[in-house]
């Protein structure tokens, strides 16, 4: 068994609305070991994003509720921690995040540079370094000069991993002066600087252009391997996950339905929403094939397996009991009562 | 770049702004029902004598034409003479002009200096005691009429409490004049207790000027901090783990301060005109207190010189903003 390095078990958010209080996490077991790329898939709403939030710890304040449950880190549940120390020593440099716009998520009124040199300063590896910690303050700061520099070069540095040419340039600019996939590589750049042992990747290529959607997937994938970074990558494309991720968990309104790896989850997918959502996919021989019915509301969810009233396969007891984890292989995990027998499948994609 | 195309556009709109402005000011003040040459002939004067002056002073023309030989005059900096007093108007000004921007500029000084912070305060704690004692604080300073305030804070401070002077500028000498303003000549001369009063006399027609002012500012600048909490960038900023300290008072404030800044410039023309009323309160000698004079005596050239000086200050002041904005915002700019 692979030690996990993230472990999220039995969780529960809820958020107040207008029209009531939304159930949007139910009960969700994800794991993700040092190193593994897990694509988190699901349609819009399905609580992929709240789930990326909840592990970052920045859930909106005045209108989200954790019920239950635990996000271990290392071993440790983030949710007893202070926020102060979850600022300090997580985000930003344990787990690092990669947005879905990085149009909007650059501030418009300072440089690039500003913005990764801030990201450096409070992140950098080098924080913990001695060896700066008695050198003089840059200006007023309080960032000592001798690490602004070191930091600088490393910028530069990745900068030009993540192939993006005349970083110096772009250092001096303005988010708005710099294109979308330029500001993505920056984002992946600056996801990568802290050294973090985890990359949250909130369905980072949505907002660009297909073509560079597959040269943005290839460059983190790329770069988070040679590093042994974990990523969780959050999508609702099903092809990208296929190209990139190890493992998949699919969700479904708020529940995890499914987790195997890629090339089960395709080949032998065992939940029958899993199975359904592959057969949805464009194909020769069928067409496109939607899954009638709609999503369920959140805030009156059905109970049980919240995809039962949608479910071919659903008997009484799905209604009422939302089922355990069934083993199917190694990894691949099932909760349905009614798994889809793996020699009935046919592959999708 | 942008900056200086900025100058010069604003520079070319400068005279048919003015123009406008004065052709404005000119009709109102001319089309109501006052007659300044009977007032100045006195109660005894004949019809004959006040149609002598009424042509000595060129009244007697038609409305147009005094309109053109008015802006003529103007193109050779001069802005006439008072009807009453015979000095020239621009003499009358420039001595006035000092009082009132003083008075104008410590007042969005402090509003700036207290508002910001704030609004700042009252967005990242919405809905707690202190975002509603301050908010009925700021509404109230809204709702407030100049003059009344003004009146309560005499009767408080100097007549009751008596910690601050009741009215007027300095009740020494003032110090020596270099630039007219009394805090910076005072400064200059290294004359501390001129400095002393010219403050103390600014206490009262300050708070009276500054106190709408800041409820303008912390709303603004309010509702400016709460719309950045809500955008990506701030929750990528605390995705990453920024200090909240350093999110909110450098990564917000400074794109909440874009409103803000445009607000104030705004603010910088109402206090001129409400400097008109609390400037007569307290007896400032500053241009509000001359204009009050002029239109009780409808002595049009003052009336008009103060308008022109007026409108100048505010379009220098939008000027002012718009280049500000191009600083705290290099969307404008590029």
């Amino acid at each position: 068994m692979i030690s996990n390095l993230l472990r999220v078990h039995d969780l529960r958010v809820s958020f107040a609305t207008e029209a009531g209080i939304a159930h949007v996490l139910d009960r969700v077991d994800f794991t993700i070991a040092k190193g593994e790329i897990v694509g988190l898939v699901g349609e819009s709403g399905c609580g992929k994003t709240t789930l990326a939030r909840t592990i970052l710890g920045v859930l909106p304040e005045n209108s989200a509720r954790i019920d239950s449950g635990v996000v271990e880190f290392e071993g440790e549940n983030l949710l007893d921690k202070p926020s102060e120390e979850l600022s300090d020593k997580i985000r930003g440099r344990a787990i690092t995040f990669i947005p879905q716009d990085p149009f909007s998520s650059f501030n418009p009124v300072f440089t690039i540079g500003t913005q990764i040199m801030e990201l450096m300063k409070w992140k950098s590896p080098a924080r913990d370094d001695p060896y700066y910690a008695n050198s003089a303050s840059r200006f007023w700061n309080g960032y000592p000069s001798t690490r602004y520099e070191a930091d600088k070069g490393r910028v530069l540095e990745l900068l030009r991993e993540v192939q993006l040419p005349e970083p110096e340039a772009i250092l001096a600019k303005y988010p708005h002066e710099v294109s979308g996939g330029q500001r993505q590589r920056l984002m992946i750049a600056m996801a990568l600087l802290p050294e973090p042992k985890m990359i949250i990747a909130d369905e980072p290529t949505t907002a660009l252009d297909v073509t560079i959607q597959a040269q943005i997937l290839h460059l983190l994938r790329t770069l988070a391997r040679e590093r042994d970074v974990a990523v969780l990558f959050t999508t609702h494309d099903l092809g990208t996950t296929y190209e990139i991720c190890d493992r998949v968990t699919v969700m479904y309104a708020g529940q995890e339905m499914e987790t195997a790896p890629s090339d089960g989850f395709f080949n032998t997918p065992s939940h029958p929403y899993t199975r359904d959502l592959l057969q949805s996919l464009p194909s020769r021989e069928h067409g496109i094939k939607g899954i009638p019915g709609d999503i369920p509301a959140l805030i009156s969810p059905p109970g049980g397996c919240r995809f039962h009233p949608r479910c071919t396969a659903a008997s009484e007891r799905c209604s009422v009991e939302r089922p355990d984890h069934t083993q199917i292989s190694e990894r691949h995990n099932v909760r349905c009562f009614h798994p889809v027998a793996h020699k009935s499948v046919g592959a999708a994609s | 770049m942008k900056l200086l195309v900025l100058v010069l556009n604003r520079f070319f709109w400068f005279f048919p702004t003015v123009v406008g402005l004065m052709v404005i000011t000119f009709t109102i003040s001319h089309i109501i029902p006052a007659d300044p040459v009977a007032f100045l002939a006195g109660d005894n004067a004949s019809n004959e004598q006040i149609e002598a002056l009424r042509r000595q002073l060129g009244l007697d023309q038609p409305m147009h034409i005094q309109l053109w030989r008015y802006l003529i005059d103007l193109t050779q900096g001069n802005f006439g003479n008072s009807l009453y007093t015979l000095r020239p108007i621009s003499d009358d000004l420039s001595s006035r002009l000092p009082a009132t921007l003083e008075l104008t500029f410590m007042s969005v000084l402090v509003s700036a200096a207290l508002g910001i912070p704030l609004g700042v305060i009252s967005a990242v704690r919405r809905n707690s005691p202190l975002d509603h004692f301050l908010r009925i604080f700021t509404v109230s300073g809204l709702a407030i009429a100049s003059f009344w305030f003004a009146i309560l804070l005499q009767l408080l401070f100097a007549m009751d409490l008596g910690w601050t002077p009741l009215q007027g500028r300095s009740s020494g000498w003032g110090p020596e004049h270099i630039t007219g303003f009394f805090v910076i000549d005072s400064l200059l001369t290294w004359n501390m207790e001129e400095l002393r009063l010219s403050l103390s006399h600014m206490i009262l027609p300050v708070m009276t000027l500054a106190y709408p002012a800041m409820a303008t500012i912390v709303r603004f600048t309010r509702a400016g901090v709460l719309n950045a909490m809500n955008s990506n960038y701030v929750l990528y900023e605390e995705a990453m783990g920024f200090p909240r300290r350093v999110i909110i008072w450098k990564y917000v404030l400074r794109n909440a301060l874009i409103g803000t800044v445009t607000q104030i410039g705004l603010i910088f023309g109402i206090l001129i005109a409400n400097a008109v009323v609390v400037e007569a309160v307290f007896d400032w000698p500053g241009l509000g207190y001359y204009a009050v004079q002029s239109i009780l005596m409808s002595d049009y050239n003052a009336i008009m010189g103060f308008t022109f000086v007026a409108g100048v200050i505010f379009i220098i002041v939008n000027l002012i903003v718009d280049i500000s904005h191009g600083f705290i915002d290099p969307r404008e700019s590029r």
